[in-house]
């Protein structure tokens, strides 16, 4: 296991280098530049600006020092539209803020949907079946960038209770509506997936077996059917946590967080070259990293499946 | 007083198609230390029969009548009564061993929380309880098998290992679905044989669920032939193999294959069996039967003793029954068979010759009987 474990973080340095280059080549493919503007600069002026972040440079060497850059000095290079600011700076001053509220929203969708698939496949065709879905459907149906609206509506605007914006690490208040906003539709789909594959175990021959030893019914569930029917789910959180993580642009523009998914669109659309790098790689490095976490978690709960 | 008294047990399940009335008003009673073999092709019913007693149908299921255990009743008891009667007095053992063992637990994890929750052992003592009845059972190394996940252990010995965790609370009722279906051949006479071996140790009764008359020749006392929900004919293993009263269960013990006729078809019972969404108004074997007659689409006949100890559902003569069965072929096999059937022991000789497809397939390919045929 440690071996294998070795082996995937082996495989994920060539991983992340294809990436970089794919995305360098992409982003250069891309018409526009940093420094195109709605009055176009003075060629000479344009000219230096590229002499200095070395856009002159063919793409080849520009990826090269790039690769160079990160992997001796671990820069990420200046950002290109703020000029005072590096990519480091601004993935640290933001990345914190969507971790808080991102992570905050995993846990909030993984201990609610997973409780609100399991009741209703508990309590299969009950009206508590029929209320857990009716949940999860009108969460499933209320993306982000509807509640977003919506809660600021309700509890600012309103009731006055909380406020409608900003980001502070010391006062939970500021937390309360991003998570709200972000998690609901993900509590959807993890109910979702837990009641089918909930279902689907309870009607398999061991948990027969497992009733037919005379267990009273909860402990049926939570010894022999909840592993199992938590496969599924865990497959899907993965990726789940790592979009979560690295931030929602809507939470980020409805509540003025200051999080790092506003900083990854205003990279696109001002050809922020480096932001946007900067931000692919580390959603890249996130996403494989998780992705073998599920795949030890996969190991752990399913003794068939060795590395 | 009968260990198991069933009485007017009928099982129903709610689909989309309308109610599947999968068993209609069976009653049977079971004594102490008896073995019942329950025979039937797939869909008769005798699989939820079982699932009823024991309280473990799908639940779109729904039972009716009265399972009295020991006096008590167990039908739709509630979970509290239920889960005492469960594994320490009756226990269960199903059909496939491959996905009927918790694929996620280890083996000695699943049968310790048997003695955890029955008897309170601590763990320590329930593992050490657990290999040595996976001794009993004749696992080798039990010991160090004991913290294997089933998927290491190979068919037989995976049912073994389901056999082992019934009978954990050495209980008086040991109900085994199909026990041998899933394995090959070899290892089903093993399992048979095991089976036939701990149930004399233990002084267990048994219900033995299968489609396989071989494994019921060789390891019953008594027989219920169930088809389209309902018991056709029931009575001590031996006269009914030599003598089958009812239609249904001369064309099982007919559609045995055997091999010392190569050049025979299989008589194979024509048509499939009844959807029981819809069941037919008369007998539900009706369409089937060569001895059919008019009024058998309309009648389904209850089950009637017609000699002492055997009962049948069947408008046809019995007489005609023993004429056709003569004109088409005699079976001296069959009639001279199970001299020795109702015992439990489980020598070649004492099964039917073509059982090829059950247990006593090694056996009956030593057996000698060929020359004697005509």
């Amino acid at each position: 296991m440690f071996g294998y474990v070795l082996r995937r973080l082996a495989v994920a340095i060539p991983t992340l280098l294809l990436l970089i280059v794919f995305s360098f080549i992409l982003m250069s493919l891309a018409p526009g530049g940093p420094f195109t503007g709605e009055r176009a600069l003075p060629p000479a002026v344009l000219a230096n600006l590229e002499a200095q972040y070395g856009l002159n440079e063919p793409l080849w060497r520009q990826i090269w020092n790039y690769v160079w850059n990160i992997v001796v000095h671990f820069d990420f290079g200046p950002s290109f539209v703020y000029p005072d600011r590096s990519v480091n700076e601004l993935i640290a001053a933001g990345f914190p803020v969507t971790l808080t509220y991102g992570a905050l929203s995993f846990l909030v969708a993984v201990v609610l949907g997973v409780s609100l698939g399991i009741v209703a496949a508990i309590w299969h065709n009950s009206w508590l079946d029929y209320l857990a879905v009716g949940v999860s459907i009108g969460a499933q149906v209320l993306p982000n960038f509807v509640m977003a609206p919506l809660l600021v509506l309700v509890f600012t605007l309103w009731y006055r209770l909380l406020p409608g914006g900003g980001w502070s690490f010391n006062d939970p208040s500021f937390w309360i509506m991003p998570v709200i906003a972000l998690s609901t539709s993900y509590m959807a789909s993890i109910a979702r997936i837990t009641r089918s594959s909930m279902l689907e175990v309870l009607g398999s021959n061991h948990i027969r077996t497992a009733r037919a030893k005379g267990m009273p019914e909860h402990r049926v569930i939570l010894r022999h059917a909840l592993k199992p029917a938590m496969l599924p789910v865990i497959s899907y959180l993965g990726p789940v946590f790592v979009s979560m993580i690295t931030g929602s642009v809507v939470i980020d523009i409805y509540f003025s967080t200051g999080g790092i998914g506003k900083a990854f669109v205003d990279s696109a659309l001002n050809r922020d070259y480096a932001v946007m790098m900067g931000v692919t790689i580390l959603v890249g490095a996130l996403t494989i990293l998780f992705n073998l976490l599920v795949d030890v978690l996969y190991a752990w709960i399913d003794p068939k499946i060795r590395y | 007083m009968a260990l198991l008294d069933i009485t007017g047990l009928s099982v129903g399940f709610q689909t989309h198609d309308g109610i599947v009335r999968a068993v209609q008003n069976v009653t049977l009673s079971l004594d102490q230390g008896e073995t019942l073999g329950i025979v039937g092709e797939s869909g008769s019913g005798k699989s939820q029969l079982s699932f009823a007693i024991m309280g473990l149908l799908a639940r779109n299921g729904h039972a009716s009548g009265s399972v009295r255990f020991d006096g008590q009743e167990i039908l739709n008891a509630p979970p509290k009564v239920i889960n005492r009667i469960r594994a320490e007095q009756i226990a269960m053992i199903f059909q496939d061993p491959m996905t009927s063992l918790n694929p996620y637990m280890r083996v000695a994890d699943q049968m310790a929380e048997v003695l955890v929750l029955h008897k309170g052992m601590s763990k320590r003592e329930a593992v050490a309880e657990s290999v040595r009845m996976l001794d009993a059972v004749r696992i080798p190394d039990a010991k160090g098998r004991v913290r294997l996940y089933p998927h290491e252990f190979s068919g037989g010995m995976r049912q073994r290992v389901m056999i082992a965790m019934a009978l954990l609370c050495r209980p008086r009722l040991l109900i085994a679905d199909e026990p041998t279906t899933a394995l090959d051949v070899t290892v089903q006479a093993q399992i048979m044989q095991l089976l036939a071996d701990l149930r004399r140790d233990f002084g267990m009764a048994m219900i033995l669920i299968t489609h396989d008359l071989g494994v019921v020749a060789g390891s019953c006392e008594r027989v219920a032939v169930m088809y389209g929900g309902r018991i056709r004919e029931t009575g001590p293993v031996q006269p009914i193999f030599a003598d089958p009263a009812h239609p249904y269960t001369q064309g099982l013990l007919d559609a045995i294959p055997r091999v010392d006729q190569p050049d025979e078809e299989l008589r194979a019972i024509p048509g499939q069996p009844p959807n029981m969404s819809r069941p037919p108004s008369g007998c539900a074997f009706e369409p089937r039967c060569p001895y059919r007659r008019a009024e058998c689409a309309a009648i389904d006949p209850p089950l009637e003793d017609f000699a002492p100890d055997r009962a049948r559902a069947c408008l046809a003569g019995l007489d005609e029954l023993r004429d056709r069965r003569m004109r088409v072929e005699p079976r001296p096999d069959l009639v001279a068979a199970g001299d020795g059937a109702a015992e439990t022991d489980l020598h070649a000789a004492d099964l039917p010759e073509g059982a090829v497809a059950g247990a006593g397939a090694a056996g009956s390919t030593l057996s000698p009987r060929k020359e004697t045929r005509p």
